[in-house]
């Protein structure tokens, strides 16, 4: 065994692989690629602290790139191929230069990239928000006081940019097609409740309208500004800057042609395994859960760590002729908006029944319990973290959905 | 062993309470309190992976 552990992705899931690689006992070598060259950073805060002003970027470096792990960390070295019969990367430095890397095992982290609209690309004043370089480059737009910015998408991202921009004390028009934000992920009456959090702070918030096209103006040099966003709706409302906010694509273009099963996602059985000796972790990974009966893949910070440390397990388990443990958690996140604090726990759908168990959408101060079938689904909570911490505990044990209201009742 | 909290960077989303309420507590004030700063040699593991698991990373054990 001389040939490295190869992780692919030196962010969130592929940090803590490579630690859980490290502190459970894998001591040959093990080799984390990036393309990006910043040193591997936590990226919740790129649309919170950071676009606010509020942090700098040090402050968001991930604690496992601070530990002495031994680890081989190229940063700038994107993974550009995989042969799984012989078991080699390619790879391409930010300088140019190519190599081929053998390896033994391989954790796939390469997580995700935003989504832009079609002809956005190389357009003056136009946004997402993914990287470190992405809120670094919004904030210093964001700095120089622009009239209006509008945000495209008002998901958990969308939504913390308007809400950024507002603490800077700036214009915001939040545009959304769906005639209610969130409605997929949290229903039509709360993901009504999270657009009221945007019109009480102060945002222009417009629904069930989409995009139409960007207004831009040449510079003298021939490239692109744009200056407006036109609406389906007919109206046109004037932008500085735009920021774009309408999910992401998995990154497994590198994967394309290797025999693994891709689609939307690596394609891993229960345990995070691709195939022999290959696992995959966080925002890229698609496995089986039986827990909520369908293919799952999660964006979710937790859920990045967990993943990474899982797929370790997986191939420290499988160096020692042992079985891989089922990986089948409780998907939780959480997103900062204004003063509000959402925190949601487990898989709703919009067609499940709720119930407000405690406080009030009136006080955005609740939690609201989701049920399926007689069986808790999911929690939502607006600035009740505890409760929402508390219950999360029932939605792991398959409790039914009247046992979480009563439980709810007593907290 | 010691626990330490960052209260500067807690935002008490009760993360560590979850994984080891022995210690953590947020109470209705929306403070979190710790109940234990010199937890047991036995609650090494859930402090551990608090401190993976905090996202403000505002946890830290210290060896006294
Ligand atoms: C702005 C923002 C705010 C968020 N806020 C929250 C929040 O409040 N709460 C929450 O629960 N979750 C939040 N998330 C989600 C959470 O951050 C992600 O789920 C998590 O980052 C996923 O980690 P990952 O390691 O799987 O993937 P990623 O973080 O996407 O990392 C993948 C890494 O792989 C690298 N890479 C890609 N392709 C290659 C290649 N071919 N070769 C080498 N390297 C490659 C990339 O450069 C990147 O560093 C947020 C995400 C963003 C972007
Ligand atoms: S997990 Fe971290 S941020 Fe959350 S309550 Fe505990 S110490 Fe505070």
């Amino acid at each position: 065994m001389s040939n490295p552990v190869v992780v692919v992705g030196a962010s969130l899931a592929g940090m803590h692989a490579a630690r859980t690689l490290r502190l459970e006992g894998h001591d040959g070598p093990i080799v984390v690629l990036d393309g990006d060259s910043n040193r591997p950073y936590d990226r919740p805060p790129l649309s919170k602290q950071i676009l606010s002003g509020e942090w700098d970027p040090e402050r968001i470096v991930l604690a496992a790139a601070n530990e002495d792990l031994g680890l081989d960390m190229r940063l700038g070295v994107r993974a550009t191929g995989l042969s799984l019969a012989d078991r080699i990367i390619e790879t391409l430095a930010s300088d140019g230069s190519t190599s081929a890397i053998t390896f033994d095992g391989l954790v796939i982290a390469s997580g995700a990239a935003a989504r832009r609209l079609p002809g956005s690309d190389g357009v003056a004043g136009v946004h997402v928000v993914r990287t470190l370089d992405d809120s670094m480059a919004l904030r210093s737009e964001l700095e120089a006081g622009p009239a209006r910015v509008v945000v495209i998408g008002a998901g958990f991202i969308g939504s913390e940019v308007a809400s950024a921009c507002r603490k800077r004390g700036l214009e915001v028009t939040l545009v959304e097609a769906m005639p209610v934000p969130l409605e997929r992920i949290l229903g039509v009456e709360m993901g009504a409740v999270c657009g009221r959090v945007h019109i009480e702070n102060g945002v222009d918030l417009r629904l069930g309208t989409g995009v139409d096209h960007l207004e831009t103006v040449t510079a003298s040099d021939g490239s692109l500004r744009v200056v407006g966003v036109a609406l389906t709706d007919g109206t046109t409302v004037p932008a500085e800057v735009v920021v774009i906010g309408i999910g992401v694509s998995v990154n497994t273009g590198w994967l394309d042609g290797s025999g693994l099963n891709l689609e939307n996602g690596v394609v891993c059985d229960n345990t995070l395994l691709a195939a022999p000796g290959v696992t995959a972790a966080g925002d890229i990974a698609r496995y089986p859960s039986e827990r909520f009966g369908e293919m799952l893949r999660v964006e979710h910070w937790e859920h990045a760590i967990q993943g990474g440390e899982a797929a370790a397990r997986r191939l420290l388990a499988e160096q020692r002729g042992e079985p891989g443990a089922i990986f089948d958690p409780v998907p939780w996140f959480w997103s900062d908006q204004y003063d509000r604090k959402i925190q949601l726990a487990g898989r709703p759908a919009p067609t499940d029944n709720f119930s407000v168990v405690h406080g009030s959408t009136e006080e955005f101060r609740f939690v609201t319990l989701y049920g399926r079938q007689g069986r808790l689904v999911g929690v939502l909570g607006m600035n009740r973290p505890r409760h929402v911490i508390q219950l999360r505990g029932l939605l792991e044990t398959g409790a039914s959905f009247d046992d979480a209201c009563a439980k709810a009742a007593e907290l | 062993m010691r626990v330490v909290v960052d209260f500067d960077l807690c935002e008490s989303n009760a993360v560590c309470m979850g994984i080891a309420p022995e210690i953590f507590e947020v109470r209705d004030d929306d403070f979190l309190y710790v109940l234990d700063e010199n937890p047991s040699e036995s609650m090494r593991a859930k402090l551990e992976e608090s401190v993976q698991r905090c996202p403000k990373q505002a946890i830290s054990i210290v060896e006294d």
